[in-house]
């Protein structure tokens, strides 16, 4: 069989017609399999779900526990028969309980990675390579100029800044899932052990990465209740980068304004959006990640997807490997 | 290399003032010689590197990589030096145990030779890191545009050693990068250094402005005055067969001005007023002075048309008598015989301003005899030259702002505490016929306003949105809606980057006119007939 019969882009997103259901449908599907929990890859309303226990609780968590028809957990590495089609997890290392599905009939093998990374995250399983004949890649920092630098050299320097100016207080942006956890869980890792204040965004899920046994430290609520102005002073206070520009930030002493992402490798992306401190912290797989991932699963054909797609086909072209941009609509492509 | 790296990264993002000096002095304390005084010449725009040229950076990276997976890059990014920092491969077994220090790196560029400047560069890129790599890229490049202007970082070597900023710029000329004895004298390990080179700038002497009630307790006869005239305040230093003209802030400017130094055949300490034109027919105006400014070579043709002279307010050192102890007085009197012996097409004497009582001057000043004249200046007769702006021996008296009414066009978010408000405002007044009217931005102003101004400006930008892009908001403004400014302003300059044909100087917003209905903000004719008079 052709790999296109297996899979293929529809409007609501990747579809396995032998199987009759969709990957990361990001409209209202009969069924659904869901490699993460970020809103733009998991929406509600479809009739069923299959997914990781955690990708469930998460939707749980920010839709309501009706927000699927029904659902079912997917256990990492356990095939699962879709009218004749086997389907799998395996960690994805994007955040807790991110996902790669494995696509498999008739002896032709699709992985479906989602989005993912490779380097070493204390809030979720890390990606494991799956040997396939077709790898569909996310490339979100699919140019060779984005190059993820340690993360703890960038924890390193916020806390050096920090240190360097205790009168003010430090506000890092960082997306609520994954992103908020990863960086509170670094701060610990480098020995901090002051309260981290959190916007109010952060709590419910902040609460469930603790549950599920990711020790984040004490975390606080970073309203005017918990303190006068002056005791957020040398204090970090972690949020959604939004709410930085908002009036919600005024309660902070002279801020100075984090944003952890890959995207703060371009100057001008840091400069722009009025950031001074930039932490180049990704979810996602940088340059090099990607390229060796590929030449790692060892995929005759690579497909990709949101991001920059006409570098990483180009890579492929040069190394020998067929590779096509699978044209997907409705993911944000800025998403870090 | 990484030290210097992470500074140039912070200083490009931080915008206030005092988080940039922390930085500075930070740095200065936390990194030994010769890397931080090699630093501080990178930023003061005192290193030279002559054989290795940025053109062929572009060249060097696409023998390492796919040309079109950099062009792909280059396109994204935007910015050469910042692509090829990220992009450069790097070969795991080329990168040395250690990398390169600041010194190390100045040390092989400065050697190379032109022909093997390329390998030199390429030798340093792979033995960086990312950051490392951008802030060599830099240093060949010159210009680092980080927003630090020698003077800022002059002001970091002050707090950094405690002293006042006076005695680094008189320092400054006669010291070369590393600066080691600087350093060491900051530190307080060894004495300060003694200057034994020629020229040198002498710190000026700054005035206050004539604050509310300031007068009344003034005796106008211990008072001189003169007109403050608009141009630039410069030092003029001749010795030893050096001539050097300095800008207010210590900047040798000579090269710009060939023309007055030239005319320096003496062997003294001038301060004064540079302005263009013939001192013994007219003075120029602010436009005419305009175009000698930043400019890196000037025509003969241009000195021609407008020849820069020198309008002399004191004299600080005559042959090897330092004057600046006597009282202004003394000064003067030496200074209005000293002049007689000049070039009188290049220096003339500042005249002064005759006047018995405080209303008397404050007429003269509401009506100065030329448009180039923006105040008078009032001088203590006994007041000796001290470098600084002490309080009490010499004021300004400012003629009144240019007032415009205009109205609200767009606000960006701003920085530091001010990062949550939208605070940096561009307004604009009317253009076109009756019936067409059409906002045309005239400025950009970010202060003039109080905390609870601010605050309510805030919320009619949020309330009165109609686009955003980034950080900016566009805001509505049409002639049935709109935030009238009170904007207060200096000058105005002709401009051909705008728009609207105008510059202005020193905007600021000096009242929020929410009584004001929008379409009865001025229009761009008010604004053009103010160029005409100048």
């Amino acid at each position: 069989m052709r790999a296109s019969d297996l899979l293929h882009p529809r409007p609501e997103g990747l579809y396995c017609p032998p199987g009759d259901f969709f990957i990361d449908p990001v409209r209202p599907v009969n069924r659904a399999l869901i490699t993460h929990g970020h809103s733009d890859h998991a929406r509600s309303g479809h009739g069923s779900v299959l997914a990781t226990r955690q990708t469930l609780d998460i939707m749980g968590l920010r839709y309501g526990e009706d927000f699927a028809g029904t659902t079912q957990a997917a256990r990492l590495g356990e095939a699962i028969a879709l009218n004749g089609v086997s389907v799998s997890f395996h960690p994805a290392g994007h955040v807790l309980g991110s996902a790669q599905i494995s696509v498999e009939h008739q002896g032709m093998r699709i992985v479906a990675s989602g989005d993912y990374k490779r380097r070493r995250d204390a809030t979720c399983a890390p990606f494991e390579p799956i040997a396939c004949d077709v790898f569909i890649t996310e490339a979100t920092f699919g140019l060779p100029v984005f190059r993820h630098p340690p993360d703890m050299e960038e924890i390193a320097r916020l806390l050096k800044s920090a240190a360097q100016f205790p009168e003010r207080s430090h506000l890092v942006g960082a997306y609520a899932l994954g992103k908020a956890q990863r960086v509170m869980r670094l701060l610990r890792d480098a020995g901090y052990d002051r309260p981290l204040y959190i916007h109010g965004a952060l709590a419910k899920l902040s609460a469930y990465y603790q549950s599920q046994g990711i020790d984040l430290g004490a975390l606080e609520p970073a309203t005017v209740e918990s303190g006068g102005r002056q005791d957020f002073a040398g204090a970090i206070v972690v949020g959604p980068p939004s709410a930085f520009a908002d009036r919600w930030a005024r309660r902070f002493p002279d801020p100075i304004s984090c944003f952890a992402s890959g995207w703060m490798r371009i100057r001008q992306r840091a400069k722009q959006g009025g950031v001074e401190l930039p932490l180049i912290i990704s979810d996602h797989a940088d340059w090099d990640e990607l390229t060796a991932t590929i030449k790692e699963t060892g995929a005759g054909e690579i497909w990709v997807t949101h991001g920059r797609e006409e570098a990483l086909v180009r890579w492929c072209e040069l190394e020998g490997i067929s590779a096509r941009p699978l044209h997907l609509v409705g993911y944000e492509d800025e998403g870090d | 290399m990484n030290r210097f790296a992470e500074l140039l990264d912070r200083l490009v993002l931080t915008p206030s003032r005092n988080g940039k000096l922390t930085l500075l002095t930070d740095y200065f304390r936390s990194v030994e010689d010769p890397d931080r005084g090699l630093a501080l010449a990178a930023i003061t725009g005192d290193l030279r590197i002559a054989a290795v040229k940025p053109a062929m950076l572009r060249t060097l990276v696409t023998e390492r990589m796919d040309p079109v997976l950099f062009g792909y890059s280059y396109d994204y990014v935007g910015d050469l030096a910042e692509t090829v920092s990220l992009v450069w491969p790097q070969t795991p077994g080329r990168i040395a145990n250690r990398e390169p220090t600041l010194g190390e790196v100045v040390a092989r560029l400065q050697a190379a030779s032109r022909s093997d400047g390329p390998k030199v560069l390429a030798g340093l890129l792979d033995s960086a890191g990312i950051s490392a790599r951008f802030a060599i890229i830099k240093l060949v490049t010159g210009g680092l545009r980080i927003g630090v202007s020698a003077r800022l970082a002059k002001q970091a070597l002050a707090d950094f050693g405690k002293v006042e900023v006076a005695e680094i710029e008189e320092l400054w000329h006669g010291l070369s990068p590393p600066y080691t004895a600087l350093f060491a004298w900051l530190e307080g390990k060894a004495e300060k250094p003694r200057n034994t080179a020629m020229a040198l700038f002498r710190p000026v002497m700054l005035s206050n402005p004539v604050g509310d009630g300031d007068l009344e307790k003034l005796d106008p006869m211990d008072y001189a005055a003169e007109w403050k005239w608009d141009g630039i305040r410069v030092q003029a230093v001749a010795e030893g067969g050096i001539r050097r003209l300095y800008s207010r802030t210590g900047d040798d400017v000579s090269g710009a001005f060939p023309d007055l130094a030239e005319a320096m055949d003496f062997s003294a300490t001038l301060d004064g007023e540079l302005l263009v034109g013939d001192p013994r027919e007219a003075t120029g105006t602010f436009s005419d002075l305009q175009q000698r400014l930043n400019r890196k070579t000037v025509t003969p043709k241009m000195q021609q048309r407008y020849p820069a002279f020198m309008r002399c307010y004191d004299l600080l050192q005559l042959g090897d008598e330092d004057l600046r102890a006597l009282p202004f007085r003394e000064r003067r009197r030496r200074l209005e015989s000293f002049i007689k012996t000049l070039d009188p097409s290049r220096f003339d004497l500042s005249p002064f301003v005759e006047f018995t009582d405080w209303q008397m001057l404050e007429d003269l000043r509401r009506a100065p005899p030329h448009p180039i004249i923006e105040g008078v200046m009032l001088k203590r007769w006994d007041s000796p030259y001290v470098a600084g702006r002490p309080k009490g021996p010499w004021f300004k008296w400012k003629r009144d702002p240019h007032i415009v009414d205009a109205v609200l066009m767009y606000a960006q978010r701003g920085h530091g505490k001010r990062s949550s408000f939208y605070s940096d405002y561009t307004f604009g007044v009317w253009s076109g016929a009756e019936g067409a009217e059409e906002l045309v931005p005239v400025g950009k102003a970010y202060f003039g306003f109080t905390d609870e101004e601010l605050k309510q400006i805030d919320k009619y930008v949020r309330d009165n949105t109609v686009e955003r892009f980034g950080p900016v908001r566009s805001v509505r403004a049409d002639r049935d809606n709109g935030l009238v400014l009170e904007v207060a302003f200096e000058g105005l300059n002709r401009s051909t980057r705008h728009k609207s044909g105008v510059a202005m100087r020193f905007p600021r917003i000096s009242r929020l006119r929410w009584d004001k209905p929008a379409n009865e903000a001025d229009r761009i004719e008010t604004l053009q007939a103010l160029l005409q008079e100048s």
